[in-house]
């Protein structure tokens, strides 16, 4: 069996009265594609947000790598290798499309306290944005405003931002949120893709993409792991359609 | 279309020959007026500019930054009347004095957000003031006069108008010159990330604070020269260069000449004196027509008269 990249103990998180994370054990193999879903609620963002370094947990551990990352904070985890794609688009909507992904490129190409020559003409960091745009597709609007693109194109910049990082892990909120079908078909493909490289952590609504791309499955109902397991274990299991009857969605388990 | 033959760039360009030739219409004419109003004009131009840095680039709106302009005239005053006038001297030191500042205060006022960072470098700015009306040995609330100028070996005779005033000149044009390096590096690319989006900043891999704090440091230290400047120019140092007041006329000149852009700054610095001056002669509540133009540019002119120049430019 392969180890794993990421391990997560005992994480809690309350906010107030509500629950966030109850008491959360997860482990993410390196090179798998773990989907976590759950229902409305269930603190799939949450946890996400902790992982990423946003939101500090009241308790428990997380290691990355071998690494005890708990109390970093986001930037050194992005230097460890950990990228995120947010589920609500978070771009510089000012900048161009290839200014956005240099400078995630750049943020991983030593410090910035380069005072004089010209950024937008550095190759060094010019040309691996230029990858990380072809890879998602997005090879044509390198030089257009990201605030004047469409909804889709932001989602497909913000992948290209995290793997402009070259990261070892991609954390992925709903990288399919607000999709069409024919994005969303797209999306997929390049997951698909993807998942062939990267060891991925994907938050996902959309479950036929789940079951077509996981690995493993992580259930969360009101902030705590219900089950995990491959996606055949995971729809037969009784708790798991429990949690989804009330949503209706149930039915959506046996389709896919 | 030829790029370069822009409303924007020909303005400008009328504009910098008219300031290169101003001091031959003095020398013809004899009328000095002119070349004092606009050494004046300079000195804030620059130190315009230089918050611009901050609040036009970064994004820190920086509601003390006449401090600056204090910080480095008292250098000078103070180093003046204790007997040193070299201004190999006194403008290192003024420029390094007004950069710890900056340090001090950035690094304190950073940590805030909005309005919270308004009114914290307000209170710092504040501080600093009255640290000057209490200074009783210079001069306190009344301020203290500078005997020489800054001495700089017979190679630069300041107190030669015509001198001065091109001596403003070329270190406004350098301010300038320096901030559009910056914001066109790594550094300003950091820079302008973070006032658009800090979050995003944070999770690509970018310790945002750092590079504000720095940032911060340089528009200070840019200021501070500025306050050099214009300690020579009264000859004269008072709590008065750094009123609050004098930090809400920095905000404006950028507002009103274009928030995060390079020339900006200057244009608005020119305008608002310039309105100052002439509409001061009509009536002495000439701020009663100030107010209602600022607040024409506020809401119809977004981007400040560069926009307004971008846009001819464009339609």
């Amino acid at each position: 069996m392969a180890e794993s990249l990421l391990r997560i103990e005992g994480l809690s998180k309350r906010f107030g009265g509500v629950i966030g994370s109850d008491n959360i054990a997860l482990d993410v193999r390196a090179g798998e594609l773990h989907a976590i879903i759950g229902p409305n609620g269930a603190g799939k963002t949450t946890l996400i947000s902790q992982l990423a370094g946003e939101v500090t947990p009241d308790s428990g551990r997380i290691e990355f790598g071998g690494t005890d990352i708990t109390a970093l904070p986001a930037w050194q985890r992005s230097m460890l290798g950990l990228a995120r794609s947010f589920q609500i688009t978070s771009l510089f909507p000012e900048f161009t499309v290839l200014d956005n992904v240099a400078l995630a490129v750049q943020a991983h190409a030593g410090h910035s306290f380069r005072f004089w020559s010209n950024a937008r003409s550095e190759t060094e960091l010019r040309e691996p944005a230029r990858t990380a745009l072809a890879r998602v597709g997005m090879a044509g609007r390198a030089d257009a405003i990201v605030s004047r693109l469409s909804h889709g194109e932001h989602r497909q910049i913000e992948l290209a931002m995290a793997l402009a990082t070259r990261p070892r892990l991609l954390l992925l909120d709903e990288p399919m949120a607000g999709l069409g079908p024919e994005e969303s078909g797209r999306m997929l493909a390049l997951l698909r893709e993807l998942k062939r490289e990267y060891t991925i952590v994907l938050v996902e609504h959309d479950m036929e993409a789940v079951f077509a791309l996981a690995d493993r499955i992580t259930v969360l109902v009101y902030g705590r792991v219900i089950a995990t397991g491959g996606p055949e274990a995971i729809r037969a299991n009784a708790q798991v359609r429990q949690a989804y009857l009330g949503e209706g969605d149930a039915a959506v388990l046996n389709h896919v | 279309m030829n790029k370069l033959l822009t409303a924007r760039n020909g303005f400008v360009a009328v504009l910098v020959a008219f300031l290169l030739a101003l001091p031959l219409y003095t020398a013809m004419t004899g009328n000095s007026f002119l070349l004092t109003l606009f050494t004046r004009i300079l000195i804030l131009a620059m130190a315009a500019t230089s918050l611009n840095l901050i609040m036009g680039f970064g994004g820190m709106v920086s509601f003390g930054h006449a401090a600056y302009l204090g910080v480095g005239g008292y250098v000078v005053g103070i180093l003046a009347y204790e007997g040193v006038s070299s201004g190999f001297l006194q403008w290192p030191l003024a420029i390094a004095v007004s950069a710890l500042f900056a340090l001090v205060i950035g690094a304190l006022s950073l940590r805030t957000r909005g309005v919270y960072f308004i009114m914290i470098t307000l209170a710092f700015a504040q501080m600093i003031y009255y640290v000057g009306v209490s200074l009783n040995r210079y001069g306190a609330d009344d301020g203290l006069t500078i005997q020489r100028r800054s001495q700089f070996a017979g190679l630069l005779d300041l107190s030669n108008r015509t001198i001065f005033y091109y001596v403003c000149l070329a270190l406004l044009f350098g301010t300038i010159y320096l901030v559009w390096r910056l914001i066109n590096s790594r550094f300003g690319l950091v820079i302008q990330g973070a006032r658009s989006n800090d979050r995003r900043m944070r999770s690509i891999g970018f310790p945002a604070f750092r590079y504000r704090l720095v940032c911060f440091v340089i528009a200070g230290a840019m200021c501070g020269l500025a306050g050099v400047l214009l300690a020579n120019f009264t000859n004269f140092i008072s709590p008065a260069m750094m009123h609050w007041t004098r930090s809400g006329d920095l905000i404006v000149m950028v507002v009103l000449g274009g928030m995060g852009s390079v020339f900006g700054p200057a244009i608005g610095a020119i305008a608002l004196l310039l309105l100052e001056e002439s509409l001061s002669r009509f009536t002495e509540y000439w701020q009663i027509i100030l107010g209602p133009l600022l607040l024409a540019v506020v809401l119809f002119a977004r981007g400040g008269i560069d926009g307004v120049l971008a846009r001819i430019g464009r339609g």
